[in-house]
């Protein structure tokens, strides 16, 4: 019986440690269910922890390849806020005054300037480790505290608020999602390119005269990523929009407002960004050679510089995308917020650490994934919003975490161990 | 007389004020290999990084095919179509077979998208001459044995029609069987012409495979041999009391 799964298991091709995160995140959602008479499994709260999870989730991503090549960012959380702040600034009182309050232009320019500076700061820590050869523990801790403090400067540690109304969008929010009936296009195409990729890999590895799975276990797999994504937009589809930002959408689409009228929420658009980072991500991590070198130097670096791979271009590149990602992260976060004060990230580097490697990266590198990554930042936000929502206290639940994170890793190094990996 | 493949002229290279290697001069022909011999720590292993594009050169010259050539890193090497099997292997133990034989070339979709199943394919088909029993495609190059790892490295080598060789210690991780497949190798990769550098510490080894032998000691040249002409007991004199053999 047991054998029979087993080999069940093996065709599918699933990997035992996805399972146990899934697993994991599961008993952690029913556990709090339990407590909560099922509000926590409610689409409400769903929705909730899906918006709470983008912005450190969209970092671990970037996380992985530093932590992949054996590096390691300690100054997220300090230049999440530096940019939020800088960014914010810009919305509040220099795009103001220069093109006029207002002008559709302003969310534009944010974007694109969280993301350059993001960049363009991750690029000279990444030259500095990579080039000058000064670890990335130290570079980064001192990033740590230059951020922090540079953030302070941008506005004399003034907060800064309200932003720009369309840049609030990326935030989420009840009018910051796709709306039901787009909530449906868009996962009806996922599920659609989820399949046909799948289709077209099977047909490529059969042209080369490889094995492929059972027609049965392909067709399980399809069955299940299809259907997770369908099950996910209708979960956020099952989630009504309140009365009040009700009477306000649809004053501003000139529709009357009555009584029995129903909104649901749909998808976030900062889970829509983060799908979005995991896809892209997980393209430059398996199909180009930028992301093969990454783990190829995480797994031998003399190695790969013998391959010919300039392993310190390589750095400056990790980290300038560990900032650009960084610099999205930081437009969801204040987004959300509508509003960036001097603490904004604070810890944030932490958390993006412990969803990489509670997603199984290894800290000694060559091993990880995007989406192990993503899911792994789940599990912490499910953890976090579950024992806010049963009553635990802030201190108790960073203890709660703080232990989970020291467990994780000790299961993952049992598993390594026993697999042989 | 041919013109020689590899030309290495008084080559010098010191780590920290230690002469690694001193005004060292060897040279290679087409078809022919050319043992290097010497110590641990006598230098062999240095100078053929300096060939390889590991390590740039202090002073020196090499020519290839009798034209000066500039190799300041690997991808300069590789563009001489020299290939080398490190005694390390260089693999990158947590990706599989054929990542590691591609890596630095890989094989490209037209959208210019890393292809794995096509690179699969070739390693498929190179294993299948080097190693036929070799069918863990899937796993990561840890999950090897010594000589599946060994074939890896070697099929690198030999896949993007390597002229010139460098094989460092290639059988010192191998039982007798794999060594015996090594060695029919060499003789092959020699008639079809292309020059083998073979770092050894086995005597036997350079005695059967070896045209010539060049022997190192302290990082200098200790001369240069015809291995026909030489015994054993020779060799290990060049190489333990650094004399020549006909001198007392």
């Amino acid at each position: 019986m047991e054998d029979q799964a087993k080999s069940m298991m093996d065709k599918l091709g699933l990997d035992a440690r996805l399972l146990g995160m899934i697993g994991a995140l599961v008993v952690i959602w029913l556990v709090f269910g339990f407590f909560t008479d099922w509000r926590f499994l409610s689409p409400r709260n769903f929705f909730n922890v899906s918006v709470q999870t983008a912005s450190v989730a969209v970092m671990a991503t970037g996380m992985v390849f530093v932590i992949v090549t054996r590096n390691i960012d300690l100054s997220v959380g300090s230049l999440l806020g530096f940019i939020g702040m800088t960014v914010a600034a810009l919305q509040v009182q220099w795009l103001p005054s220069m093109l006029g309050l207002g002008h559709p232009m302003i969310w534009v320019i944010a974007v694109i300037a969280a993301v350059l500076m993001g960049a363009f700061l991750g690029a000279i820590q990444g030259w500095v480790i990579g080039y000058l050869t000064v670890p990335a523990f130290i570079v980064t801790l001192g990033g740590f505290l230059v951020y922090r403090g540079a953030m302070w400067w941008v506005t004399k540690g003034q907060t800064q608020a309200p932003l720009d109304p369309v840049f609030r969008l990326l935030g989420g929010g009840a009018e910051g999602t796709l709306g039901e009936t787009l909530s449906w296009v868009f996962g009806t195409i996922a599920a659609l390119v989820a399949v046909g990729i799948m289709l077209l890999s099977r047909r490529r590895k059969a042209t080369h005269g490889f094995t492929v799975k059972p027609v049965w276990a392909e067709g399980i797999l399809m069955a299940m990523a299809a259907g997770l994504i369908i099950a996910f937009v209708w979960i956020m589809n099952s989630y009504p929009i309140p009365r009040g930002a009700m009477r306000r959408m649809t004053e501003a689409r000139g529709i009357e407002y009555t009584d029995g009228m129903v909104w649901n929420h749909g998808i976030a658009i900062p889970v829509v960004i983060l799908l979005a980072v995991t896809i892209v991500m997980t393209i430059i991590a398996t199909r180009t050679r930028f992301g093969r070198y990454v783990y190829a130097t995480g797994g031998n670096p003399e190695a790969a510089s013998l391959s010919g791979i300039d392993t310190r271009l390589l750095t400056v590149k990790v980290f300038a995308l560990m900032g650009a990602l960084t610099g999205i992260a930081s437009i969801i976060a204040s987004a959300r917020l509508n509003a960036v004060d001097v603490g904004l990230g604070t810890l944030d580097e932490l958390r993006v650490i412990a969803a990489a490697v509670i997603g199984g990266t290894a800290l000694s590198g060559g091993a990880g994934t995007i989406y192990g990554a993503v899911i792994g930042a789940l599990i912490m936000q499910s953890l976090q919003s579950g024992m806010a929502s049963v009553g635990v206290d802030a201190p108790l639940q960073n203890i709660v975490v703080g232990f989970v994170l020291v467990l994780a890793v000790w299961i993952d190094i049992v598993y390594r161990r026993r697999a042989g990996v | 007389m041919t013109t020689p493949l590899v030309e290495m002229k008084d080559i010098s290279i010191s780590f920290g004020g230690i002469k690694a290697v001193d005004h060292v001069s060897v040279d290679l022909k087409p078809g022919e290999v050319v043992g290097l011999l010497g110590h641990n720590g006598a230098g062999k292993s240095t100078l053929i990084k300096i060939l390889s594009g590991a390590y740039a050169m202090d002073t020196g010259e090499i020519r290839i095919n009798g034209e000066k050539a500039t190799i300041n890193n690997p991808r300069d090497a590789r563009t001489y179509n020299i290939e080398t099997i490190y005694q390390t292997l260089a693999l990158a133990d947590n990706l599989d077979a054929a990542s590691n034989l591609f890596l630095g070339r890989e094989l490209v979709s037209s959208m210019g998208f890393v292809d794995d199943d096509a690179m699969e394919a070739e390693t498929r088909k190179i294993m299948a001459r080097l190693n036929p029993n070799f069918k863990k495609f899937k796993d990561p190059v840890s999950a090897l044995s010594g000589g599946q790892r060994q074939s890896v490295a070697i099929a690198r080598a030999v896949y993007f029609n390597a002229r010139i060789l460098i094989m460092d210690e290639p059988t010192a991780a191998l039982g007798p069987h794999e060594t015996q497949m090594v060695s029919e190798l060499i003789q092959q990769l020699k008639a079809e012409g292309i020059g083998i550098f073979l770092i050894s510490h086995d005597i036997h080894d350079v005695m059967e495979l070896c045209d010539r032998a060049s022997v190192m000691k302290n990082g200098k040249l200790v001369g240069t041999v015809d291995v026909a002409d030489v015994t054993d007991d020779d060799l290990l004199g060049m190489i333990i009391l650094g004399k020549k053999p006909g001198e007392s």
